[in-house]
Order: C-alpha cells, then structure tokens, then sequence
C-alpha cells in the first residue's frame, strides 16, 4: 500500500491540441512541461526527478534545464506514461527524489523533429510480420478482432458502438478533435482500412503533449491544486508481435496489469466511479473491460452497446472522447491520465458529479505492453 | 512469384535454420527436448521451460486460419486489398502470413478454414512461407 502515499499536484496538455506547426516534438514536451509547473506553482530547479518517452529522460532534463537524482526512460509504446506513473510513486516513496516531471510531446502529425522509426529487417518483427504486409498499428492493432468476435458472437453494429458512444462524449469537450455526432450506419458506411475497421474505429493523428507532476502526499497538500492520490498501480508486457499474443480474445499485459492495481489500492469494480481505457481502435475499450473484469467474458460488446458507458450510463468511460475523437499524437496515454485527473479534481468538461475514484488503464504497442492506475481525491 | 517492394526478412544466426528451410521446401519449428512444447519464432532456448536443450523439426505445413484483416491501404510489394494473416500451425504456434490462392474478401477467409503452406520465392536466398486453401 506504500504508492497511496504519493499524488499528483501539477497536470497539463500543450496550450495547443491537433495541428501544431510552430512547435517540435521535444518542445511539445516542453510546453506540456512548463504548463504543468506553472499549474502547482514550481520551476525547473523543483524538480529533481524526471521520467519521459518518446525522447530521453537526458533530453528532456537538459531542454528544460533540471539536474535529476532520478530518471526513467521506460518507453513501451503509449501506456509508458502510466508506468512512469508507477515507478515514480515508488521512487519517492523509497526516498529516491522529491518532485517527479513526466512529460510526453508528439508531433504525430506535422512530424516535425520526430525521428522515424523503421522496423530492422533483422529483429523478429522484421522477420516474421513485416513481409507479409503490414504498414503501422491500423494494419496490425486489429488483428485479432475477428477471432473475437467470432469466439463472442459480437456484431460489426456492436462494435461500431464504441465510436458512437465516444463521439458522444467528445461533444461535450471543447477541446475535442472530432464533436459532431455519429451513427452506427456512418461507422459502418466510413471508408476502410483494414477489414473488419473502417476509419471511425481509428484514432485520430494529432500533434501534442502532457506532463504531470507527482510528489508524497504529506507535501501535497501544502500545493495549490487539488492533490490527485496514486492508489494503486500495475504493468506488465507480453510480446513486441501482435502475431504471437497467447491468446487472441485477451490480452496477458492487461490481465496482470489491472488486477494488479486494483489489489493495490484495495478497491473493487463497484468502487470506481470513472474510468479509461485507452481506445487506439475500437476494440480496445472491450479487451480492457474484460481483462480488468468490469464484465464478464464476451459481454463487453452488449455492455457498450446497451449505453452503460455512454454519457448517463453507470460507468462512464473514455469522458474526453478519447483516441477516437478527441487527440491521438501515437502514444496516447499521457492524455487518458490527464482526463483522470481532470475528473479528480472535478474540472473536466464533462464532468462526473462526486466522482471519486478513477481508473486509468493504457496500452503500449499492439497488446505489447500494459499500465494501470487507480487515483481518488480522497486521502487514503 | 511476388510483386517486387516486400520488406525482405534479414536472417540472423539464431533464425537461419528457419529461412534455410524455407527455401528447401520444409517449415522448420523447434521443439523444447525437455518439456516438449512446440514453438516459434526461432530461438536456441525453450520460451516455455528456458531450456538450452532443444530440437529443430520439420512441420506438416498444416494449419487453421486463426484471424485476419484485409488491409486497403497501399503497401510497397502489395495490391490492397490483401489480407494480413495468423494461422495456427497443427503443431501449435502461429505466425504471420499472407493467403494465396484465395479471393481476399470476408465471404471466402473463413476463420479456422484448413489451409496448407505455400512456399514462395521472394528472390534467390529468401523463401517465405505463405499459405493456401487446403486440397482436402
């Protein structure tokens, strides 16, 4: 239970979200940087711990001018943020630093001072999935979607659900990418891209960044902003290959992941009042609810389906509009846990009246990698 | 023979044997001496157990179309749409392919259809295993 001992004081995007042509990659990272210092009232010679993807924690430190006791690269794909969430919580509560920045910038769309990123013709992946076609995640991430739905019985409306429900939400964000609603007709009637997904069951390619702030709970409270409290937290990996995940109707790095949090902070499913599950494609948000065991095997698709996550419904989910509709720069998660903190602190644009406790559950690669955190607003 | 632009696999020593067998005609997997599972990709020790004590065999060249998606976008090498495959080997690992010999629509790529290698030249040292419908 020692990670209930620790929160986060200063969030924040980049002032801008969608196409941003006057900024790089590394100085997305630090506009979301100085955003959230500016937001809990710190300065870079604060901070003195310093976790990052995408970049290097060596980049980032330098740029924004700090001298670390503490560095985490992790860099797992887009749930790496939510694994910084976790290492940094037990850094400072093993006494390793005090004040932990972790940032994310990406310029996903104007691609500018982003490194590409080829796949070696001699690593696995370059053996045994590149020749046979693939182009990036929308070619790779829905791989396993049929096999679902064919274990499940679940239909191609069922899943065109996810993007409506989550159109939803986003018309509730300013901020949001995409606002206009959607019907399942327009899901199944937008153009293709890799059978059985269509272009409204895949994220959005934006430019932008987040940073968070994260220090003990005790000096917490002498910040200006709401303490938001790290309950409990979990990761894992499974495999760099969508091709070799064990199971094809479930993901491994989710089911360690989640329960691990979940343990952690000592809560049940009843108890959560928010959560996020980080919606590269349309899939996702059923694999997440499963694997965390919000409901029963196969029935994530009925559940959406039927509204209980749609704006009113017992478990809202995905309230930013998620990677469908409101930003995706490529690693998405930093923005799932801003939309946690928002709901934390009680200032999201679609705000759950006297919500409590928030999930926030990410993915790395294509079911490569997994993070979970549970936050409250209430002290433990 | 196939459209020129495929991303062509670069072998290393640990999945040479692999390739070697490809281009004789044989889909080589390996085998754990030990615990006895079956596996893929390559590796000199057994993913299951860690055991350095492990077999190289040659597979049926069976097996099952487990999932897919029929990519529409353009890739170099390839005329979308194509499907991007898993099998399921009878031996038991999957890996990916692509499906030959087989119109690249949902009516026809029925998951868990008995399909069987089709070893394919992609130039003078690399053969890569793709798979077709099975002759029954």
């Amino acid at each position: 239970m020692r990670q209930k001992a620790v929160a986060i004081v200063g969030a924040a995007e980049t002032t801008e979200l969608g196409v941003i042509k006057d900024l790089s990659q590394i100085g997305l990272h630090a506009d979301a940087a100085l955003n959230a210092m500016k937001d809990c009232g710190l300065k870079p010679s604060d901070i003195d711990g310093v976790a990052t993807a995408g970049e290097t924690p060596i980049q980032i430190a330098h740029y924004l001018g700090i001298t670390p006791k503490w560095v985490d690269g992790t860099a797992v794909g887009g749930c790496s943020f939510m694994i910084h969430v976790r290492h940094a919580a037990a850094a400072i509560e093993a006494g390793l630093c005090k004040t932990v920045l972790i940032t994310h910038g990406e310029s996903g769309k104007s691609q500018i001072g982003r490194p590409p990123r080829p796949v070696p013709p001699d690593s696995l992946n370059g053996q045994f999935e590149q020749p046979f076609g693939p182009m990036g995640p929308p070619s790779l991430f829905p791989i396993p979607v049929l096999r679902y739905m064919k274990k499940y019985g679940v239909t191609h409306e069922q899943l065109a659900m996810v993007s409506v429900v989550q159109r939803e939400w986003a018309a509730k964000n300013p901020r949001a990418t995409f606002k206009d609603p959607i019907t399942v007709d327009d899901v199944l009637n937008s153009r293709m891209i890799a059978y059985p997904f269509r272009i409204l069951q895949c994220c959005l390619v934006t430019d932008g960044g987040g940073a968070l702030i994260l220090t003990s709970a005790e000096r917490a409270k002498d910040f200006p902003t709401k303490p938001v409290y790290v309950l409990g937290t979990g990761e894992s990996v499974e495999t760099p290959m969508v091709s070799q995940m064990a199971d094809f109707t479930s993901s491994r790095a989710f089911s360690v992941a989640g329960p691990t949090a979940f343990q952690e902070a000592g809560i049940s499913h009843k108890d959560v009042d928010h959560l996020m599950i980080y919606d590269a494609f349309a899939h996702l948000p059923l694999y997440g609810l499963e694997d965390l065991g919000f409901v029963p095997r196969g029935e994530a698709g009925r559940f959406i389906a039927e509204r209980n996550t749609a704006p009113g419904g017992k478990l809202p989910l995905n309230t930013n509009g998620g990677g469908l509709s409101y930003m995706h720069s490529g690693m998405y998660g930093m923005y799932a846990l801003q939309e946690s903190v928002r709901q934390m602190r009680g200032i999201a644009p679609a705000q759950i009246p006297g919500a409590k406790i928030s999930v926030c559950h990410g993915v790395g690669g294509m079911f490569a990698a997994s993070g979970t955190i549970v936050f409250s607003n209430v002290a433990p | 023979m196939l459209e020129p632009g495929r991303a062509r696999p670069k072998p290393t020593p640990e999945t040479e044997h692999f390739w070697d067998g490809t281009k004789a005609g044989e889909l080589r997997l390996q085998r754990c001496d030990d615990c006895t599972k079956n596996y893929f990709p390559p590796r000199p020790f057994c993913p299951s157990c860690g055991s350095r004590h492990v077999s190289i065999f040659k597979a049926s060249g069976k097996a099952k179309l487990h999932s897919y998606v029929i990519h529409h976008r353009k890739v170099p090498g390839f005329t979308p749409p194509y499907a991007i495959a898993v099998v399921e080997l009878a031996e038991g690992p999957r890996m990916m392919t692509n499906i030959v010999d087989c119109p690249q629509t949902p009516e026809a790529l029925v998951l868990d259809m008995d399909l069987e290698v089709a070893f394919t030249p992609m130039d003078d040292a690399i053969t890569l295993p793709l798979f077709r419908p099975a002759k029954g």
